[in-house]
């Protein structure tokens, strides 16, 4: 056991699965002789060789596709885009390819692969290193999407990712890289060092894919969030002065389900927050579910919080980013009903 | 055999005629210096057949450098046309492979049965027995004699016209026909559309359907061949209109950087549906020479020439196996049908086109026939062999049922999504009642 950042626990993933499977590779812009720009891939290439762990081409597509054609083959490549930001070029391999084979194939090939990308906004990085795609990947059938919101929970989902015979993107939340911001920009930067989840095994352990986790129990109403919003919703929750269930989604398909179910019918009341624009934004997917299966159970509303329909700006992002003063309006909204 | 004929160019509209503008001298003074220029092909449905200008070395003419040659002492290879067999059907010069009469009857055999199969099948969906088919005429000898050139495991990455590599490696022709006709004992479980075949033990890698996307997945897996210190390798191929896609310079870009052990293949048909290949930016250049820049070989083969196509292959397998590389080659050759089942190339070609480099079957027919090694008797008693042997297949194939008439349990339509399906599918599954 160690006292681990989400950037250690992430590095110590791929660690331990390139000493346990031959099979697991590594590889992206930067990720291999300098580390990657985060120090995701710290030391690897030179722990592992130069053909376990290595850098690419600046070519999104092309790290994508080459990845395919290696997990088709039976590998298990651990590919890093360097911003979500930049994962567009090799949409059309997920999207067309990666996520379709296995079916249109009927199981002939299957590909294999973990796409790991930062994203989401929080660090000053403007419109191209803001930005929570994460919607345009769970409305393609086929690919699996993974955000974790712990140092505890990001090497035991990556594990899982590199290990599940299905393609997966896993979104790294790179605003708690170093530690649980909870969007109050009044307090100290705090470090993982004194959270809970930061105690990380060295060696090898899974947290399964499709498991969410409550966070926090309560009675007054449900907050569903992932990523980065995780901690912030625990911070609204402190400055609305409520008794709310928390539930970090982990995974954002394979969905949860039961665990958004059970919650709301109990509580009656829901909250939904992500950093991503709201328009067709994956709460709408968690509302409209929740609406179709639990509507007798509601005492109120559900609202969403999530960024606005605009472009990740720069000088606003203080403004822009959903912080746990807009979480807990909701939170007073919902509870006034 | 050469006809030759102007670039595309120089049959341009003047642009005077394109705007209606004066061409006073003032006028011209005032003509900006650059105008937007769309290129048109040498030739539209009602002109004369003119492929323009094409450098056609004589065969036997062009070098064969060693395998193990640099790619910049190859660089002229990529503006030359490796070709072995002349009009005489006589093999010449050192791209001969030197394969036995049974080798070449095996070829002429394999490129006559996709012929045939290919004939049926664009006949079936005329009589509505499936929704779409494509047929690989005028450009068998590509899939085959590159097929033969290969290892029977080396992954091949097709195009939707690449159904010769399964003939060539027998895969059965029932299977394919049940796939066409998405019946219920199709192997893709009626999700894929007819003839995006998937057949991993026979080396065919599952085909898209959407054009160039798999050029750079060969790069990959030929980089998990060499990862894993295999000597097998792998094939891609792509169109020459889809070279235009990142895909294709994503590909050349990891297939140089990695030194992949991959064969990329350029099929140059002259025409992606009714677009010439003068929308894929090569102007007076060549595909093959898109490798030179990449510090990797590039070479262009007469496609139609059976024996060429082998040999250039097999030098690009050796040097692939090797480890010393990729290598881009353009297959030079004439889509001589329709693009699909649902084009109608007499909209925007001549009806009449000549390919001045003609018929991959009839030229291997004519190479025999030189060596004495064939006759038109053993010919037809061959065509009558494969039709019988294709006309089994279908009634096979149509017993089970054609599109429409028989399909696999709707229950598996919700297969294969992931390996294991999530409780969304399972619902949707239920609430259809399968």
């Amino acid at each position: 056991m160690a006292n681990m950042n989400m950037l250690q626990a992430i590095n110590s993933a791929m660690d331990v699965m390139l000493e346990r499977n031959p099979d697991v590779l590594v590889f992206g812009q930067d990720a291999g002789y300098f580390g990657g720009v985060f120090r995701a891939t710290e030391g690897l290439q030179h722990k592992h060789g130069l053909h376990r762990c290595f850098d690419a081409p600046i070519a999104e597509l092309g790290i994508v596709a080459a990845a395919i054609g290696m997990a088709a083959q039976g590998l298990r490549p651990c590919v890093e885009i360097q911003f979500a930001d930049y994962i567009y070029p090799g949409y059309d391999q997920i999207v067309s390819e990666a996520a379709r084979l296995r079916y249109r194939s009927a199981g002939d090939f299957f590909a294999p692969l973990t796409v790991r990308s930062p994203y989401g906004g929080g660090i000053f990085g403007g419109q191209t290193h803001s930005q929570s795609p994460e919607a345009i990947f769970t409305h393609v059938a086929g690919i699996k999407t993974v955000i974790p919101s712990t140092p505890y929970d990001a090497k035991g989902l990556l594990i899982s990712c590199i290990e599940d015979d299905d393609p997966v993107v896993f979104f790294e939340p790179k605003r708690i890289y170093n530690g649980p911001f909870d969007g109050r920009l009044d307090k100290p930067v705090e470090t993982w060092a004194k959270h809970a989840a930061s105690q990380v095994p060295d060696g090898y352990y899974t947290v399964p894919l499709g498991k969410a986790a409550t966070i926090r129990e309560g009675k007054d109403l449900t907050i569903i969030a992932y990523g980065t919003m995780v901690h912030v919703s625990m911070a609204a929750v402190e400055m609305a002065g409520v008794d709310a269930e928390v539930i970090d989604l982990r995974t954002l398909v394979p969905l949860d389900i039961e665990a958004i179910y059970t919650s709301v019918r109990k509580t009656g009341r829901c909250v939904i927050v992500h950093e991503a624009t709201g328009t067709s934004g994956y709460g709408g997917e968690i509302l409209s579910l929740i609406q179709e299966n639990c509507f007798h159970h509601l005492e109120s509303a559900i609202e969403r919080v999530t960024g606005f329909d605009t472009p990740y700006p720069h000088a606003f992002e203080w403004d822009y980013f959903v912080g746990p003063g807009r979480v807990a309006d909701a939170i007073r909204r919902v509870m006034a009903d | 055999m050469l006809i030759a004929g102007q670039s595309g160019d120089q049959l341009l509209t003047k642009p005077e005629q394109l705007d209606g503008s004066a061409t006073s001298a003032t006028a011209q003074n005032k003509r900006p210096a650059s105008r937007l220029h769309v290129p048109q092909p040498p030739h539209r449905e009602n002109g004369e057949t003119s492929f323009g200008n094409p450098k056609l070395s004589p065969a036997g003419a062009t070098r064969k450098p060693d395998v193990a040659s640099k790619a910049v002492d190859l660089r002229d290879m990529a503006f030359e046309l490796v070709r072995v067999l002349d009009d005489d059907g006589k093999a010449l010069g050192p791209w001969n492979p030197g394969l036995s009469p049974d080798q070449l009857r095996e070829g002429l055999r394999k490129m006559l049965l996709l012929r045939v199969f290919d004939d049926r099948m664009h006949k079936g969906q005329r009589q509505g027995k499936t929704s779409f088919y494509m047929q690989a005429t005028g450009e068998e000898a590509i899939t085959v004699a590159q097929t033969m050139a290969l290892r029977r495991d080396d992954m091949c990455f097709p195009t939707y016209r690449c159904q010769g590599i399964l003939i060539t490696r027998d895969y059965p022709l029932v299977d394919m026909m049940n796939q066409i006709y998405s019946n219920a004992k199709d192997p893709l479980k009626g999700h894929q559309l007819p003839i995006l075949y998937s057949a991993r033990d026979y080396g065919f890698f599952s085909a898209s359907g959407n054009v160039g996307t798999q050029i750079c997945q060969s790069v990959g897996w030929a980089m998990g061949c060499a990862y894993r210190g295999t000597d097998s390798i792998a094939a891609g191929w792509i169109g020459e209109g889809s070279t235009a896609e990142g895909d294709f310079h994503n590909a050349l870009v990891f297939a140089s950087v990695y030194r992949a052990p991959v064969i990329l293949n350029v099929v140059n048909n002259q025409w992606a549906i009714s677009s010439n290949k003068c929308f894929s930016g090569v102007g007076d250049s060549t595909f093959a020479s898109r490798a030179i820049g990449f510090d990797m070989p590039g070479i262009k083969v007469d496609a139609n020439d059976f024996l060429a196509t082998y040999a250039v292959t097999q030098w690009a397998a050796e040097r692939a196996r090797k480890g010393l590389g990729a290598t881009l080659i353009e297959l030079y050759t004439y889509r001589a049908g329709a693009h699909s089942t649902s084009d109608d190339p007499t909209r925007y070609r001549p009806a009449k086109e000549v390919w001045p480099l003609g018929d991959p079957v009839d030229r291997l027919t004519k190479h025999l026939k030189a060596m004495g090694e064939w006759s038109d008797e053993r010919n037809a008693a061959l065509i009558e062999e494969l039709t019988a042997q294709v006309r089994t297949a279908q009634k096979e194939s149509e017993a089970i049922g054609t599109l429409g008439q028989s399909k696999p349990s709707v229950s598996v339509m919700f297969d294969d999504v992931y390996k294991e399906p999530d409780w969304r599918l399972r619902q949707q599954r239920q609430s259809l009642g399968v």
